[in-house]
């Protein structure tokens, strides 16, 4: 059912934005696969299968952005997960990704042996859209075990030139290694998060 | 002058369907970009030589950067190109004075050999201005299945101060490419065309 026609890896070090470059450059990684839509062109009611289906797609993005990050996953501090569905699906297809985008990450991030109790305790933000060839989506990104971190909101532009076609998704998850990198509106500190329920 | 990298993004595609059919082995492509101070912004400097010593150290650090994303040995990767989009406080020559004089010669030692042209694009641009990096084989510049293009673009750059640098390198040519003349297999590698 999950045919992969390509991936996209993009990852960039932020130096600085003008003002003091921090000890440790940012890093921030999205990758992108462009997947076939088996449900294009036409209303299909039941849609759960594909869901379970890319489970493992999830878990695969997940491993390749770390390692492409280069950081050890206790490395990543910022995530997100967005999609965007060719003009012959419909933006349901696309909400297909939380589950398996989310659970891919927490697989790499988070989980012990299984078990939820390591990292990614927060919700990992999400966009969506449908969209043509080269349609270019901004996904969100907040703190991995607390989501009211302000140093950490952000964004990451990503796009594949060329796709998604009409029966095509593009499903993206995007990490980060630290902060925007010139933060200073105050809030929430990485430092002070409690990390229980996943909020502050 | 040593540049002063903002921002280094490396992308890496790789195709492994087209039109319902296998690739394989999947089309590998990577675009290295650098986001860089421009040290004449607003101002007429005759000689642009702090640009080209720039285009020098960014042949290597961008042409490293790309063998390493494709995981390939130096003498692996098969074609290559370059381009700059220049922010709005710059001129058009600045991209010329990076790409043309220096950046090929450091970005050849990084792909090994290299005899054909390094093909290019500039252009002037803004913050997401999109450039498309023209490819070409890197020893012989008429095999037809390497011709090609990949897009590069940083959302936030060039600032109207700054200049972005791109660099790309692939292991591979164009997905099922089945348009003839001359073959990779059939080149002579001496004087960069065939």
């Amino acid at each position: 059912m999950i045919d992969v026609r390509r991936t996209l890896i993009q990852v960039e070090t932020i130096h600085h934005e003008f003002g003091p470059p921090p000890a440790k450059p940012q890093r921030r990684g999205a990758i992108l696969s462009v997947i076939a839509n088996p449900y294009a062109g036409r209303y299909e009611p039941d849609i759960l299968p594909m869901m379970e289906a890319l489970n493992p797609l999830g878990v695969e993005m997940a491993r390749r952005l770390v390692e492409a990050i280069g950081v050890p996953p206790e490395g990543i501090e910022g995530y997100g997960k967005g999609a965007i569905v060719g003009s012959a699906g419909e933006l349901e297809h696309g909400a297909l990704w939380h589950v398996p985008g989310g659970y891919g990450m927490r697989e790499v991030l988070g989980w012990k042996n299984g078990k939820a109790g390591g990292n990614a305790k927060a919700i990992v933000p999400s966009t969506k859209k449908v969209g043509g060839p080269g349609a270019r989506l901004d996904v969100p990104v907040t703190h991995i075990n607390a989501s009211y971190v302000r140093s950490h909101f952000d964004a990451i532009e990503v796009g594949v030139p060329g796709h998604p076609r009409a029966d095509e998704m593009v499903v993206v998850l995007v990490m980060t290694t630290g902060p925007r990198v010139h933060e200073r509106v105050g809030g929430l500190r990485a430092s002070d998060v409690k990390g229980e329920d996943g909020l502050r | 002058m040593a540049a002063d990298i903002r921002k280094l993004i490396v992308i890496l595609d790789e195709t492994r369907k087209e039109m319902g059919r296998e690739v394989k082995p999947p089309t590998r492509r990577a675009v290295a970009i650098a986001v860089i101070a421009n040290p004449f912004a607003g101002r007429y400097a005759e000689k642009l030589d702090d640009l080209t010593d720039i285009g020098d150290e960014l042949g290597a650090t961008l042409g490293r950067a790309c063998v390493q994303a494709l995981g390939i040995r130096p003498a692996q990767a098969e074609s290559y190109g370059k381009a700059a989009i220049v922010g709005e406080a710059g001129e058009l020559e600045h991209a010329a004075a990076i790409l043309h004089p220096e950046l090929g010669a450091s970005l050849r030692k990084a792909v090994e050999k290299g005899a054909a042209l390094v093909p290019s694009a500039k252009k002037m641009g803004g913050p997401g201005t999109p450039i498309d990096v023209p490819l070409g084989h890197k020893d012989a510049a008429f095999v037809r299945s390497h011709f090609d293009a990949i897009e590069a673009r940083v959302s936030d750059a060039p600032r109207a101060n700054e200049i972005v640098v791109a660099v790309a390198v692939t292991d591979s040519g164009r997905p099922l490419a089945r348009v003839g003349g001359l073959q990779k297999h059939e080149i002579k590698g001496e004087d960069g065309l065939r």
